[in-house]
């Protein structure tokens, strides 16, 4: 899929329309949310050290048409935060568009194992909207309504036959890919870190993250020193253009400077 | 929630051990049809905790659709199965996939604490005392 297209998909959804000051919710807009997947599906490909392996062993899902996310056999990936959902998938093919405008900062993970997808939000409402939203679509995508800290997905450790496949999938972690747009942590500080920090916890491969570029000194020494980071680099900077969504909002529309990262997570690490 | 969904979901509520797996309670459930992909359920089986998916089905009251046992592979995945009314892997295929739980309840093993599932939707969520 062009980023044109990309950027025309999302833009036909619905705006979240209450956004919540406590959560940091914003709207991830069509521009910023499509050249974000757009760059990551570029990258996607060459995370995949495992790709050859399960092409040998014959296990690759059917993903033939497609050279974005999720590659990986059954892998899944994981997507925190917003209009990334629709674009994962809409980059993926032929399962075409799905949901949501679970918009917003709040919590919102995307499982996607092939056509499986699992949206995990804190926001009731916004998982409300993502099921209408879904349903106008005829997208089946199973949701849950949980918190960031709180979220308890079992990835799969004991199961010997996987124990072999741990050289592929880490340490037995099945989420490879994390893409989000955490909350900057302008009103909960620290809430960025948070968001990093699960991300480089659960997945194998990598996590791509939006920050806000005056934060990059920070951002990468914490990764590197805290998070079990191996490797962190801005991938590009980015424009975020964010509406006036509240009422302390003294402009109508601001521009921010983000910088679009990419980290590798220590998959090595033993489990536990 | 299908059961998919199910088999990787864990509570995390204080006390729990491993919170897993969680007992369904299904008070009302729909199935949706779906297109089988052999491909994405062979990548998928060595993930599903089959005792887990097992105890799901039997508890919507489809004691019938999964044996105990898990199949073994050349079973599942024997050419032509994947066309077969009724095979193994439709089977599988079809708890996976195509059972949605609306409303009903997921019960954590160790503490006996009720996640609702309200129109489809588990509510995972803990009191700030639970966590």
């Amino acid at each position: 899929m062009k980023l044109k297209q990309l950027e025309g998909l999302l833009g036909g959804l619905t705006q979240f329309p209450a956004p919540k000051v406590e959560l940091e919710q914003y709207p991830t807009g069509p521009h910023i949310a499509s050249r974000m997947l757009y760059t990551v599906s570029q990258c996607c490909t060459f995370d995949s050290d495992a790709f050859p392996a399960l092409l040998r062993e014959g296990r690759m899902l059917s993903f033939s048409s497609w050279d974005g996310f999720g590659m990986r056999c059954g892998g899944f990936v994981v997507i925190v935060s917003g209009i990334m959902e629709l674009g994962a998938i809409a980059t993926k093919c032929s399962f075409g568009s799905a949901s949501t405008e679970l918009l917003g900062y709040s919590l919102y993970v995307v499982i996607y194992i092939d056509r499986h997808v699992i949206g995990i939000d804190i926001d009731p409402q916004a998982l409300e909207l993502a099921q209408q939203n879904a349903a106008d679509l005829e997208l089946d995508i199973d949701l849950i309504w949980s918190g960031i800290k709180n979220l308890n997905l079992k990835v799969f450790q004991s199961i010997p036959s996987l124990l072999a496949d741990r050289k592929i999938f880490g340490a037995g972690f099945h989420i490879d890919t994390v893409v989000m747009n955490p909350p900057f942590g302008t009103r909960k500080k620290g809430a960025d870190m948070e968001f990093l920090s699960m991300g480089l916890k659960v997945a194998s491969q990598a996590v791509y993250s939006l920050h806000k570029t005056s934060t990059r000194e920070h951002i990468k020494k914490t990764a590197l020193r805290d998070y079990n980071a191996i490797h962190a680099e801005v991938l590009c900077e980015l424009r975020y253009d964010l509406p006036q969504t509240y009422k302390f909002h003294k402009k109508k529309e601001v521009d921010i400077a983000v910088d679009l990262w990419r980290f590798v997570p220590n998959a090595r690490r033993s489990s536990s | 929630m299908r059961l998919l969904t199910h088999n990787m979901l864990a509570s995390n509520v204080r006390g729990a051990t491993t919170g897993y797996p969680l007992k369904l309670e299904a008070a009302k459930w729909v199935t949706k049809e779906v297109e089988l992909n052999a491909d994405f359920i062979r990548g998928l089986l060595p993930k599903i905790d089959w005792r887990a998916l097992v105890a799901a089905t039997r508890a919507l009251g489809l004691p019938e659709l999964l044996p105990e046992e898990q199949p073994p592979e050349e079973e599942i995945f024997a050419e032509g199965a994947a066309g077969v009314e009724g095979s193994a892997i439709r089977r599988i295929h079809h708890a996976l996939l195509e059972i949605h739980v609306q409303e009903g309840s997921l019960v954590c093993p160790d503490t006996s604490r009720c996640f609702p599932i309200d129109k489809g939707i588990p509510n995972m969520m803990l009191h700030e005392d639970e966590v």
